[in-house]
């Protein structure tokens, strides 16, 4: 196990192998948790037939999507339109490379962590607008031009309230982060620390296209945003994506402000990071089967004239606190 | 007895947008940003509530022009009508405005009713007023739930209210199929009278169902108070007074851009000039006024129902025998018009009857609310995004069943 | 063993396997699923109506607007970063260097505003 951990391939390999593959059966199961919770808040109940309590209905899902003709539309730019796809779920999963899911469970610890992690949820935009672009179709690209504007627009205050963290702590590793919170209490207990977790979450919304920010998506505007064009496993992979992207920053989340593997009661590390992830992602749910969309211009807004200024005062009122305290 | 109406202030309309929309347009003088994208939405696109058709001119994000087409879903119910003997014609009228069909039927028979001269049951009036009244909460229930989901789109909060706003609605689509069997096309009216009955226990499943949705009214007030909502409906495709009557709008969307008009009020059918009809306006003309005077509409609906179901008289359900035999009606020659209010708006029908025709109308034509709420795209679109737009066409809530007959 | 590019290589691992699922996955459906294309499954989808004219064309600025802003600020937000790591020995003298540098940021974002380029509503 030592050898395992020391060596760089072998650690890289079994511990890649081993979150790629989670990953994925985990966005199965989390679009499972989210049709069922969504089915008893609008007082139904939610996928049953497929399996005990539906719990099979994802791979119910996924084997009918590949059974499906994966149809490109006329006049489309064919290489681009097979590629955004795959690109969105690849860069979805590398996000999870630097969280560290225990003291051990982690598959690299970078002393840059947390810039690769924003790095890479951000590229999410870009595949996005690969689709948009290729699909030749009108919805497509407005979704793809508003995927794009939004999702660099919101990267900005997500990058400055990750700042926070990254202050208080004194380094960039998301492992250093989790084990400054250990030593001194969770980010989120202190004020600045829970004003920038908020600014983060909401960010975070933004970025991973989820209402009230998925204007980009927009069915009831744009059909289906970028992915008007796609169906069949092209479609899938971009929904799957859109999942590992949500989970990726719930764990995110949970590592930067919630305390990471921190807990109580001798419970294993590893658990507690789960449940923190399950409870931020629980909460992301919650607040898309609930609310309201925004208008491109008033998020735009929004982001521009409170989010940005707001971060940015957080990073101060947290240099001060760092300070004062030596 | 009399339950105050939501307070709905009447205020001048203000328009808020300095642009002014220019319905015919000419694209090759107007410079855009860039360039100008065609955008067809719908016939087939999830918020056209049927299959409407816009041609968009969009200047980025921007409608410069909106070009409506209807006629997608043309049957040629009038001609059909025309054919139909008079006792045949109430269930292709079902069809028409599918979201509230009770009041189609009624439109038509009372046109029937006065061109042969043919007294209606007091009964049968208070049954009729009755069901229009839970036609009507019905129907603004279904809209406020699509208008949700055109705001908040199909995999989101908006589908939440959807689906709350549908359970209630079903509530009333069971009160009826207790009445008639049916839940949507009920073909229970008929020339002098109705033709189901009310069953033993009826009176308290309509209470039952009244209750229901108006303690679950509360929770819908709570969206009037949430800030996405008014950021997204506040302001957002203001008609103003002159614009509506002149566009002819009428109903709700009349109301809501602060014209004191309601047919039940000003020109009573049925027992309406037993009630008295509170009729909420609200001088905003914009999409919130809309919902807000939707909403008290169905408050006020809920209390007249109440009223109504109580004292239905005892008597005849009806003037003449509910038989579709093709000569049991004729009319001698002459033309009438019946309007009422319809959820949408003023549901009138036109009728010619011929000396050579006796048992058909010789002229059959129906005056729908909504094809006037889908004339008014043209003038509210431009100057909005293509997020407005979609909200503005939910708060019109054209019935295309009905605009295009 | 010891390179500074150790920590990297399995980032490099967990990037390749990634790849690698994505790039299973359509390969399987590829395997699995049907081929057959016609000219009508082909069309473009534009509300079940032919398309108007073409879908690549000159986008609106204010979407160009929106880059630009964000190259200034994106670039700026990095550079915070270092400072931030280093920050507890820097002291009192770092920080008033960065609430002056934040101070032009918000300068450019006030003139940005007011400029009124932030306004998507024309």
């Amino acid at each position: 196990m030592t050898f395992v951990l020391s060596n760089p391939w072998l650690h890289g390999l079994v511990f890649g192998a081993v979150l790629v593959s989670v990953l994925m059966a985990l966005v199965a199961f989390i679009t499972w948790f989210e049709r069922k919770l969504a089915g008893r808040i609008q007082s139904r109940l939610g996928p049953t037939m497929v399996g005990p309590f539906g719990l099979l209905q994802p791979i119910a899902d996924a084997v009918k999507a590949m059974q499906k003709d994966f149809i490109v539309p006329k006049d489309a730019d064919r290489f681009l339109f097979w590629l955004a796809p795959p690109l969105t779920i690849a860069f979805a999963l590398a996000t999870a490379a630097v969280i560290p899911f225990s003291k051990d469970v982690l598959a690299a610890n970078l002393d840059v962590g947390v810039l690769y992690a924003l790095a890479f949820s951000g590229l999410l935009a870009f595949p996005t607008w690969v689709a948009g672009w290729a699909s030749n179709n009108k919805y497509a690209l407005l979704g793809g031009m508003r995927m794009v504007a939004q999702g660099i627009s919101y990267e900005i205050p997500m990058v400055m309230a990750a700042l926070v963290p990254v202050t208080l702590a004194g380094t960039l590793s998301m492992q250093g982060i989790v084990e400054y919170q250990v030593a001194s209490g969770w980010i989120i207990a202190t004020p600045v620390g829970a004003a920038a977790g908020l600014l983060f979450l909401t960010t975070a919304l933004a970025e991973g296209n989820r209402i009230p920010f998925d204007i980009p998506e927009a069915e009831s505007e744009l059909v289906a945003g970028p992915t008007t064009e796609y169906n069949a496993i092209g479609w899938s992979i971009f929904a799957a994506s859109e999942y590992a992207h949500s989970v990726i920053t719930a764990a995110i989340v949970s590592a930067l402000f919630l305390g990471g593997w921190d807990g109580w009661w001798n419970l294993p590390p590893l658990l507690w990071m789960v449940a923190k992830t399950g409870f931020v992602f629980l909460i992301v749910t919650w607040v898309r089967w609930s609310l309201l969309r925004f208008r491109s211009d008033q998020l735009m807004a929004l982001c521009w004239k409170y989010l940005v200024p707001g971060a940015l005062l957080l990073v101060l009122i947290a240099g001060i606190q760092v300070s004062v305290r030596g | 007895m009399a339950v105050a109406v939501e307070a709905v202030a009447t205020a001048p309309v203000v328009p808020t947008k300095a642009f002014v929309p220019d319905p015919y347009l000419d694209l090759d003088t107007y410079e855009a940003d860039a360039d100008l994208m065609t955008l067809s939405l719908g016939p087939q696109h999830p918020s056209t509530h049927g299959v409407f058709r816009v041609v968009l001119y969009l200047d980025g994000e921007i409608i410069v022009k909106a070009v409506p087409h209807c006629g997608y879903l043309h049957r040629g119910v009038e001609k059909l009508c025309e054919k139909l003997a008079y006792s045949n014609i109430t269930p292709v009228l079902d069809k028409n405005d599918y979201v509230a069909p009770m009041l189609n039927e009624q439109a038509a028979n009372m046109a029937f009713e006065k061109l042969m001269g043919i007294e209606v049951p007091l009964r049968a009036k208070y049954l009729r007023t009755l069901l229009a009244e839970l036609q009507r909460i019905a129907s603004h229930l279904l809209w406020l739930g699509t208008f949700a989901m055109d705001l908040g789109g199909a995999l989101g909060g908006g589908t939440s209210v959807f689906m709350y706003c549908f359970r209630e609605r079903e509530l009333i689509l069971d009160v009826f199929e207790e009445l008639t069997g049916c839940r949507f096309h009920y073909n229970t009216h008929h020339v002098g009278g109705n033709r189901h009955d009310i069953p033993p226990g009826w009176p308290k499943l309509v209470h039952e169902a009244l209750d229901t949705i108006e303690s679950r009214l509360e929770a819908y007030l709570v969206m009037l108070e949430h800030p996405i909502f008014v950021d997204r409906t506040k302001g957002v495709g203001t008609i103003d007074a002159q614009l509506a009557l002149e566009l002819g709008l009428s109903g709700p969307l009349l109301r809501a851009s602060g014209v004191d008009h309601d047919l039940r009020r000003d020109a009573p059918y049925g027992v309406y000039d037993l009630l008295d009809v509170q009729v909420a306006v609200d001088g905003g003309g914009d999409c919130l006024a809309r919902y807000k005077v939707r909403l008290a509409e169905i408050r006020e609906s809920i209390r007249l129902s109440r009223l109504l179901i109580d004292n239905v008289p005892q008597g005849p359900l009806s003037a003449t025998k509910p038989l579709n035999m093709v000569t049991q009606f004729k009319a001698a020659a002459g033309q009438v018009y019946v309007g009422i209010e319809s959820p949408r708006g003023e549901l009138g029908t036109w009728l010619i009857a011929s000396k050579d025709k006796p048992t058909n109308p010789y002229r059959f034509k129906i005056r729908p609310p909504s094809l006037h709420a889908a004339a008014a795209v043209p003038y509210v679109f431009p100057g909005h995004t293509l997020s407005d737009a979609v909200a503005i066409l939910g708060s019109l809530d054209p019935i295309m069943g009905e605009v295009d007959r | 063993m010891e390179s500074p590019l150790t920590p990297y290589v399995p980032v490099a691992i967990v990037l390749f396997l990634a790849g690698a699922m994505a790039a299973a996955i359509p390969f399987i459906a590829g395997l699995l699923g049907p081929r057959s294309p016609s000219a009508v499954k082909s069309e473009i989808f534009e509300g079940g109506n032919p398309p108007i004219g073409s879908a690549r064309q000159r986008f609106a600025v204010k979407f160009y607007v929106v880059a630009l802003l964000f190259i200034v600020f994106d670039v700026e937000a990095v550079f915070l970063y270092p400072w931030a790591v280093n920050f507890q020995q820097l002291g009192w003298f770092g920080y008033a260097t960065m609430a002056v540098f934040a101070a032009t940021l918000v300068v450019a974002l006030v003139y940005v505003w007011k400029k009124g380029a932030l306004s998507w509503e024309s």
